[in-house]
């Protein structure tokens, strides 16, 4: 290495991956200390004087033991419960969404604009705006404290986006591709099962996949609408039902907040492309 | 999917426009019906949980009604009572100086981020891929964890002071309304700052490479490039994602719920936090809403600004 190739290198180091590493450990920094303190023993934890970032006792497991032990926690149900609500949330979401998003795309009809904005200004309602009457809403209908207030209530969140998302994929394909397919004797809405859906599939998933994201993550609606444990989704279960009055279960309370991401984080390192590609959509269209 | 749309057709049997009488399936060769029968639970799902809630919400606000009992009509009254109660003018003032800080740092690192991400060679995906993670793990989560590192008897911050002996003894984080304001604007950040950085990303690498290659032939450095060619390339894309921000920033729950439930004595409350707290932990369910409603004229003037920047985008 001659030394002019040196100073390039050391300059790269030091404007580059000095401040990409320091970052990393910026975004990263919960996420290990959730991992190392939900392997540390109780003891471990209480200690004031203990390095937090290392273990200062044996690790151990049986935080996670606790957990999945129905005898101990209803961490079992609370994980059930959550793939059922943003399973089916996502399920409805979506099919809405691409209903909608082909509709305001492609097919002229009077008021569509109308609709075409209201469902932009709900895009942008938060959901901290309605959740009050929003409850009366779900107690009328007869869904408080069950799962179906939550698979009911998240769409007003996810159908907005996935519409939003949706429009803006069919838009980019090409009026042409149908229109042959109707010239050869296809309806319209066989052209759009056959022809326009499989074409919108990397859309469709990046909507599936937000959705499926927000509605893991949903903490706002799900302690509004339910206090049973037994109904509960993750995030709420796991911030409410581990701790205890003033009695915190440090423990289980980081190994259940690790658990339940994981899920999301694997789906997350899959589909890492699309992740992308939706929260830009969003950006530029949105 | 299907049988929504064929129930639709047998509902409008008796069409008003057409004079003869056509089959259901007929009905979906045209483009107007078409149009309207895939809208429709849209339409009915907006109807239903957004406008008719929010006309709920309007009489709640009006009225002094608790859980579990039917209110009476009290007029403006709440909103009377919370422009003098001294709990809610701190929320109000939190929620912009929360909303401003939030955003600043959430602009800044997002940018800083994003030449990163662009400039970077080796570990690019690894490092895209981090980033990412704080928006897509469930903030409830990440925010128990960040709950419990800054707590004051356990704070990392202050033992890796104390530690290598910069500080005697650390703030009180989550204790003191200064550092409790600290801390839940620092964790919105933490959050949110992927979005801007992925966004900004996009905006960085649309910008032609040929508008930099001038800028070095008329002499400008990298401080006067990011200046006069990056910053005014990225402000369509800015403004926009900075508005997006705002509403949700502004309306944001989790992060401030999780870690101080407002406190401590009401220093950190945003309007969502004491809502909730008035309006399903005191049960006072009318007040609660009145106040909730306040987020309403900061949505309002996003749509407006957001639907006049989408206009002028698609005339251009």
């Amino acid at each position: 290495m001659t030394a002019t190739q040196f100073q390039k290198f050391a300059k790269r180091a030091l404007w580059l991956y000095i401040p990409v590493f320091m970052f990393l450990i910026f975004v990263l920094l919960p996420f290990y200390w959730m991992t190392i303190t939900s392997l540390k023993q109780d003891r471990n934890i209480f200690d004031p004087e203990a390095n937090p970032f290392w273990f200062n006792m044996t690790p151990t497991l049986s935080h996670f033991w606790d957990l999945i032990n129905p005898d101990k926690t209803d961490f079992l149900i609370w994980m059930q419960n959550s793939f059922m609500v943003a399973g089916l949330a996502t399920l409805i979401s979506v099919s809405i969404g691409i209903m909608a998003g082909y509709s305001l795309a492609r097919l002229r009809f009077k008021g569509a604009e109308t609709i075409g904005s209201s469902v932009f200004i709900t895009y942008l309602v938060p959901p901290s705006l309605l959740f009050l009457p929003l409850s009366q809403v779900i107690d009328q209908l007869g869904l408080m404290e069950t799962k179906w207030a939550m698979i009911v209530s998240y769409p007003t969140i996810l159908v907005p986006f996935s519409t939003w998302l949706l429009m803006g994929y069919f838009r980019t394909i090409p009026k042409e591709i149908e229109e042959c397919a109707m010239v050869d004797g296809c309806s319209r809405i066989k052209a759009l099962i056959r022809i326009v859906l499989p074409v919108a599939i990397p859309g469709i998933i990046t909507a599936a996949l937000f959705s499926f994201t927000l509605s893991w993550g949903e903490y706002l609606y799900s302690i509004t609408f339910v206090t049973d444990s037994w109904e509960k989704t993750i995030p709420s279960a796991v911030v409410g039902e581990l701790i205890r009055g003033d009695v915190y279960y440090w423990g289980e309370l980081m190994a259940g907040a690790l658990l339940g991401s994981v899920p999301i984080a694997m789906i997350y390192v899959f589909f890492l492309d699309y992740y992308v590609s939706g929260l830009t959509a969003g950006a530029t269209k949105g | 999917m299907k049988a929504k749309t064929a129930d639709f057709g047998h509902s409008a049997s008796q069409p008003r426009r057409t004079p003869i009488l056509l089959a259901p399936f007929q009905y979906l060769e045209k483009e107007w019906f078409l149009g309207y029968a895939l809208i429709t639970p849209a339409c009915i799902l907006i109807a239903g949980l957004v406008a008719y809630p929010f006309i709920i919400a309007l009489g709640f606000a009006v009225s002094d009604k608790v859980i579990g009992h039917s209110g009476n009509f009290v007029g403006l009254t709440n909103f009377k009572n919370l422009l003098q109660w001294p709990v809610f003018l701190q929320t109000v003032w939190n929620s912009f100086t929360f909303t401003f800080y939030a955003l600043l740092l959430k602009v800044g690192l997002g940018m800083i981020l994003a030449l990163l991400m662009e400039k970077i060679v080796w570990g690019k995906n690894l490092f895209r891929g981090a980033v990412l993670l704080p928006f897509i793990v469930p903030t409830a989560l990440s925010t128990v964890a960040w709950w419990k590192m800054l707590d004051p008897q356990y704070n990392i911050f202050n033992w890796i002071g104390t530690s290598i002996g910069i500080i005697e003894q650390g703030p009180n984080w989550l204790g003191d309304p200064f550092w409790a304001k600290v801390s839940v604007i620092l964790v919105n950040a933490w959050r949110g700052m992927p979005f801007f950085a992925i966004s900004i990303l996009a905006g960085l690498v649309a910008i032609p490479r040929d508008l930099y290659d001038a800028a070095t032939v008329d002499g400008a450095g990298p401080i006067n490039q990011f200046r006069y060619v990056t910053l005014p390339m990225l402000k369509p894309i800015l403004s926009v994602v900075i508005l997006f921000s705002i509403i949700f920033t502004f309306a944001d729950f989790d992060v401030v719920w999780v870690l101080t439930r407002g406190g401590p004595t009401n220093s950190t409350h945003l309007f969502a936090t004491l809502a909730y707290n008035t309006g399903l932990v005191s049960t006072k369910i009318g007040e609660g809403a009145a106040i909730a409603l306040f987020l309403f004229p900061v949505l309002v003037i996003t749509v407006v600004i957001q639907l006049h920047l989408i206009r002028k985008d698609s005339t251009e």
